[in-house]
């Protein structure tokens, strides 16, 4: 059996999920990433996507709009701002997303207009993606 | 000695006031088990978010290009002090002990020449520091209408006191709230926002973490995050301290009625035993003097 790592998925409000995962699939800003045991230590931001843990018996798929991940040999931190689990997720909270996003990159200053607009992109691609 | 009727009814009034606080107590408790699993429940990404700043500040601080947010601007003229208090009374000294700890700290300020502003969170602590400092308020945040404090609250405060460090508004801010210990003890607390205060752990050795993208960047996104998890963390322990606060003090007015309702029973029982001594002695000394 392959190695296992310690994932916890948290938000600010709550402790969303914490278990053994084998891999772990991350929307990475510059990319995205899949995590398993022994990973080199990295800090990394979080895009708007599926995050995706298999663990021993299943897989289990959040929708994150943006956060960080910490990674360290033995376990990795998801640190979001909002995810919800895939199944759970209805067209309002995908709506809210888009629009949050969208009012982001409407309000957004010249520098960091680019990354508001980069999250508006990748919000809208994970709605496309979502399909509801 | 008062009449038995007047002695009556406020025996009569104190046990109402005795059945309200009472009902306030309970209602306290159980609004204080919801408020301490809420902050039990904020408290995981409270803690990786600290330890994620730890790892990254102690790579940023040395730099000479660090962020405002974590090096300050530079100045400490103009200090901003976000006062969290509760939007109801009754919980004993809860909001007085942030007020005092705040009204110290800007007194401190202004006697070393510095400009105090603030930003009251909670009306009670506004009413309080409303007669000093009335000049000096800058915003005024109210959750009366908030049933459950959500870390969107937190965000609104965050961006509200971001956008003005951003306007060169002030220089440094801090954080008065109280954090909950027990339901007899809430420590007022004091909190450095910005610049932010990294807690240093020398047992911990940092690994050597790669950044995507760079330490920069990240940083640039995560001490805003930081400073609303702190925001957050503030206001639900506030939260928790408040219905604490609230229960222990109905808890001694529920006792204290209970008191007065024995001193004012006996006086009562006293009052009504001399009537009737009284009404005795007269019979028999008019049939004495027949």
């Amino acid at each position: 059996m392959a190695a296992m790592m310690q994932f916890d998925l948290v938000s600010p409000e709550k402790l969303l999920a914490s278990f053994e995962a084998s891999q772990i699939e991350v929307p990475g800003a510059e990319g995205d990433f899949t995590a398993m045991a022994d990973h080199a230590a990295l800090v990394t931001t979080m895009r708007p996507g599926l995050l995706k843990a298999t663990s021993a018996s299943d897989t289990a798929e959040y929708v994150v709009t943006g956060g960080f991940v910490e990674v360290s040999g033995k376990a990795i931190s998801v640190l979001a701002e909002i995810a919800i689990p895939r199944a759970d997720i209805t067209r309002a909270d995908v709506d809210a997303m888009v629009a949050a996003a969208q009012e982001a990159a409407t309000n957004a200053s010249p520098e960091i207009k680019d990354t508001a607009d980069k999250r508006l992109a990748d919000t809208q691609i994970l709605a496309d993606l979502l399909a509801l | 000695m008062a009449n038995l009727k007047d002695l009556k009814t406020r025996i009569q009034s104190v046990k109402n006031t005795r059945k309200i606080t009472k009902a306030m107590q309970m209602v306290a408790a159980a609004k204080l088990r919801r408020a301490q699993e809420a902050a039990e429940a904020g408290r995981p990404y409270a803690d990786r978010m600290a330890e994620v700043m730890r790892n990254l500040a102690h790579a940023a601080a040395g730099a000479d290009d660090a962020p405002v947010l974590l090096a300050g601007n530079g100045k400490d003229d103009v200090h901003l002090l976000i006062v969290a208090t509760s939007e109801r009374g009754l919980c004993g000294g809860f909001n007085s002990s942030i007020v005092r700890r705040a009204r110290a700290h800007a007194q401190r300020l202004v006697a070393n020449g510095k400009t105090v502003k603030m930003l009251t969170v909670g009306k009670k602590g506004r009413e309080q520091l409303r007669r000093e400092y009335e000049q000096d308020m800058v915003a005024h945040v109210d959750l009366t209408e908030v049933k459950r404090v959500g870390y969107v609250n937190a965000q609104g405060i965050a961006k509200d006191v971001l956008a003005r460090f951003a306007a060169g508004e002030f220089d440094v801010a801090t954080i008065f709230f109280s954090t909950f210990q027990s339901v007899m003890a809430q420590e007022p607390t004091t909190l450095q926002l910005i610049p932010a205060t990294v807690e240093e752990d020398p047992e911990k050795e940092a690994p050597f973490y790669e950044f995507e993208p760079d330490e920069e960047e990240i940083l640039a996104e995560l001490l805003p995050a930081a400073m609303t998890t702190q925001i957050f963390t503030a206001l639900l322990e506030n939260g928790a301290s408040e219905q604490g606060a609230r229960m222990s003090a109905m808890d001694s007015a529920t006792r204290n009625a209970g008191d007065m309702i024995d001193r004012l029973t006996i006086e009562y029982n006293r009052s009504r035993q001399a009537a009737i001594t009284n009404e005795l002695i007269e019979i028999i000394s008019g049939a004495e003097a027949l």
